[in-house]
């Protein structure tokens, strides 16, 4: 049986905060640094996003429906691309028009905020899977979420959603003697498909490709393929999957990476060994072996492949913590732009920024940060949280105000809230959401 | 009379108190018809020169005799050399020094044969030799001008007022804004200790900006108490331009406002701040400055999970500062040691109410305001919370506190320095 090649891009592009100063609060709610945004997209566009796009077109051009790639592109980076580059959406609608590529699922802002907030994972892949139908015309079935991120329990609340198979890292804490490089199923719903990263492979690409002091440089397109070979041939299926920007970024067009890429497929089919598929047709083709055994969050990110460059420090966990204790006002409040605000400052990055991992060794990042320190960038992002609490909260208390003039509402309300109190909590406002909803099934009924 | 007064900054260019209290006393002192010529290493041009002369350092020709030079180390052997010990240095500021120095740089006599100082009147990594090049420059000064009195105020300009002294034979007084156990703890800086103590030793008078200092100058410094006196600094708002401003923060502010050093106390802020968010919800701390503790204040603020009602500004400037006690509904300093303190004077002003340490010298002047220890986070949380939850108290000290300030002025300040400079004038006379 045939070797199968699974690669799968990840796009993301935040939207960078502005210098948003205490004395800002309160008299702004323009968050975001357009300048820098549109900067950092029109670089990335260059470099990375409107070349490879053309190298993957050429090789599905020359090899047709043989070559197969996924990609998952967030809902900020496709508002952001429509906005100011909409010659890429172009490129990736082309793309999705050849029927050789997948897109994957994920929260529509690269949101960490599923890990504590039970509705966020619905509402933000449900946003996600509509905009990927809008631009794309395709169905997900697949999802990743940010930073790779799972779990036994992450896991099984995606597949509640209905998707069939998750991609995560092939951590070696977790698999321990096993290979990533079959299908596995999740513990507690066997239905899910667990996809997992190679991450020797992927990263030869990724991270290695352009290193002159690595024993293996030069990489190219023959010396990838025989180390396709030598993986065990009873191994079914090696997932590769990285950022985009390894492409012309990370690597730069002088690193020969386009090259690289474009004549590896013909390679590949050279040795009549290997075939290329998206994660949905690597689970029709390929059964589980059997379930993988992640009881704590794992990640693709970092030596340790956990949660600790988001979710690593004081800094972060208290904004988290603040970030996370909104969502129930939120919802209850429903306006369109707090919605929005709330959705963007959950974006995984402004974390990054605020690692202090690093502070001590010059390891090669990710990406770079745009702050002086993670001190800088949580001082930041906390004076533009707390002005979205302050709104947030105004918008509850009116709304509240008004459910409390309503003789329908008013006296089961009063119970627990006191009126015209400055701020209400999260616990109050989930209590009145409930009564809500008791009161329209109620009336649902009546009106039976 | 005529006073020789030297300084380091003088506004509108200054980084911190000592600026501004020189001139509210130059200012004081010519409403009591002494007259001042005010001395201070750079001078821009902009300083405010209708209450004396100021007179640019950096604008001194000094002579091209060699027997000038000889002249002055003559007068003045006692002149301490280069060390390598400078104070206000970050660590990479003193790596740089370090590396020019063992290239062989920055170890140049200071006395020149003629030419300019081009002083930059900052706290630089040359500060030490500013200040010996600022002493061999005041003796060209103490030459050419006509005065009665010579006064020096801070460490800096000490040595520039002993050798004034030294070629004139006029007295000195020197002034102690700040001492360098209250720069520095218990952890002095061993030159500068040493530069302070020579020019109280040298000086006829030492006025102290308050008790606790004077205290510190006696105790610390070993000077005979006789010739130490406290003089307390007050605030000048004259001609200072009122500045509407909507409080936009919609919860309560309290507001730290300083550099963020362990001279401060900002994380007796912190701790209480902490207790009050139990207890009053509606209420946003404010930390504004910067500092080499900064780094370690935000990580206690995220430790206590208090940062989405604790907000950092930042090094702030001209109108942010007055921004800052706008937005304020209460004003907090809690110093470890403040010789004298004049921010919460400028937030009383503009009518908030001020919790400060008994560790302060104003905590000596001032009736209408909360004052704790230091150390007693419960005592000072406890008057946030009395400021924040009884209008009564806090509508008190707001009208008494603003009256109280506003009574307080540069003129008795300036008396008081008339005083001790006829004291001296006398004994001089009978000595």
């Amino acid at each position: 049986m045939k070797k199968t090649l699974c690669f799968y891009f990840q796009i993301h592009l935040p939207f960078q905060l502005r210098r948003y100063r205490f004395f800002d609060i309160g008299n702004s709610h323009q968050y975001y640094d357009e300048f820098n945004i549109r900067n950092y997209l029109n670089k990335i566009v260059e470099q990375c996003y409107l070349p490879m796009n053309k190298v993957l077109l050429d090789i599905i051009k020359e090899h047709g429906s043989k070559f197969k790639v996924a990609f998952s592109i967030t809902g900020e980076t496709i508002e952001q691309l429509e906005q100011y580059a909409p010659q890429v959406l172009d490129s990736f609608k082309e793309l999705a028009a050849t029927g050789s590529v997948e897109f994957i699922c994920e929260t529509y802002a690269h949101s960490l905020a599923f890990l504590k907030d039970e509705k966020e994972l619905e509402r933000q892949l449900k946003k996600q899977a509509a905009t990927i139908k809008k631009y794309f015309n395709q169905e997900p079935v697949t999802a990743r979420l940010t930073g790779l991120m799972y779990s036994d329990q992450i896991g099984e609340r995606v597949a509640n959603l209905g998707f069939k198979a998750i991609v995560t890292e092939g951590a070696k804490h977790v698999l321990g003697w096993k290979s990533p490089n079959y299908v596995y199923s999740n513990v507690n719903n066997p239905d899910l498909n667990v996809l997992l990263r190679n991450f020797h492979l992927s990263d030869d690409i990724a991270y290695r490709f352009s290193d002159r002091s690595w024993s293996e440089w030069p990489v190219t397109s023959e010396k990838f393929v025989n180390w396709l070979d030598v993986v065990n041939e009873n191994e079914e299926v090696i997932n590769l999957f990285m950022d985009y920007i390894t492409f012309g970024n990370r690597h730069s067009r002088a690193t020969g990476i386009f090259e690289f890429m474009r004549y590896l497929p013909k390679e590949v089919f050279s040795h009549d060994k290997f075939e290329f598929l998206t994660p949905s047709e690597v689970i029709k083709k390929h059964k589980p072996v059997g379930p993988v055994h992640v009881p704590y969050p794992i990640s693709w990110s970092e030596e340790e492949r956990d949660l600790s460059i988001w979710l690593g420090n004081d800094l972060q966990n208290d904004a988290f913590t603040s970030l996370c204790d909104l969502g129930e006002k939120v919802r209850f409040v429903d306006d369109a732009s707090l919605t929005q605000d709330w959705e963007r400052l959950q974006d995984s990055d402004h974390y990054y920024y605020m690692c202090t991992k690093w502070m001590s060794d010059a390891a090669s990042r990710r990406f770079k940060s745009v702050y002086s320190s993670p001190y800088d960038a949580y001082i930041n992002y906390m004076n533009v949280l707390s002005d979205l609490i302050s709104r947030v909260n105004e918008a509850v208390a009116e709304k509240v105000d008004l459910l409390m003039k309503d003789s329908h509402y008013a006296n089961e309300i009063s119970k627990f809230v006191i009126p015209h109190e400055t701020e209400y909590s999260s616990l109050q406002i989930k209590k009145i959401v409930e009564l809500l909803g008791q009161k329209a099934g109620k009336s649902l009924l009546e009106s039976n | 009379m005529k006073v020789l007064m030297f300084g380091w900054e003088f506004p509108p260019h200054i980084s911190g108190g000592l600026g501004t209290a020189c001139y509210g006393l130059t200012k004081g002192l010519a409403q009591q018809g002494v007259e001042v010529l005010f001395v201070m290493p750079k001078a821009v041009g902009d300083e405010d020169s209708s209450i004396g002369k100021i007179i640019n350092a950096s604008d001194v020709e000094m002579p091209t005799t060699t027997s000038y030079v000889d002249d002055f180390w003559q007068n003045v052997s006692f002149l301490p050399v280069s060390s390598g010990l400078i104070p206000y240095l970050g660590l990479e500021e003193y790596e740089q020094y370090v590396t020019e120095t063992e290239n062989g740089g920055g170890q140049r006599s200071f006395t020149h044969l003629g030419g300019k100082f081009p002083f930059s009147g900052k706290y630089g990594t040359n500060l030490m030799e500013e200040v010996r090049n600022y002493a061999y420059v005041a003796s060209k000064i103490a030459r050419e001008n006509d005065f009665d009195v010579i006064h020096a105020h801070d460490w800096l300009t000490y040595l520039a007022g002993i050798v004034a002294k030294k070629i004139s034979g006029k007295p000195l007084v020197v002034h102690v804004h700040a001492t360098e156990f209250d720069r520095s703890g218990e952890n002095v800086n061993r030159v500068v200790y040493d530069l302070e103590r020579l020019g109280m030793e040298q000086a006829d008078a030492v006025v102290a900006v308050s008790n606790l200092t004077r205290n510190i100058v006696i105790n610390r410094y070993g000077i005979d108490k006789s010739r130490v006196f406290a003089v307390h600094n007050a605030v000048d708002f004259s001609g200072r331009k009122e500045i509407e401003v909507k409080k936009a923060v919609k919860e309560k502010v309290i507001t730290f406002l300083g550099r963020i050093t362990y001279q401060k106390g900002p994380e007796y802020f912190i701790e209480a701040a902490s207790k009050v968010l139990k207890r009053y919800p509606n209420v946003r701390f404010v930390m504004a400055g910067s500092g080499d503790m900064m780094n370690k204040m935000v990580q206690r603020v995220a430790k206590l999970r208090i940062g989405s009602k604790f907000s950092f500004t930042g090094f702030l400037t001209g109108d942010d500062v007055n921004q800052m006690y706008a937005q304020s509904d209460v004003y907090v300093m809690p110093s470890v040691s403040e010789p004298f303190g004049i921010s919460p004077l400028e937030a009383m002003r503009t009518g908030v109410p001020v919790i400060i340490s008994n560790q302060s010298g104003v905590a000596e002047v001032l009736e209408h305001a909360m004052k704790v220890n230091f150390w007693d986070i419960d005592a000072l949380a406890d008057a946030m919370y009395g400021l924040l939850a009884y209008p009564t108290l806090t509508d008190t000290l707001k009208v008494r506190g603003t009256e109280e300030v506003n009574s307080l002025n540069w003129d008795d300040s300036a008396i008081r320095v008339k005083e001790v400079y006829e004291k001296m004038l006398a004994d001089s006379n009978l000595g």
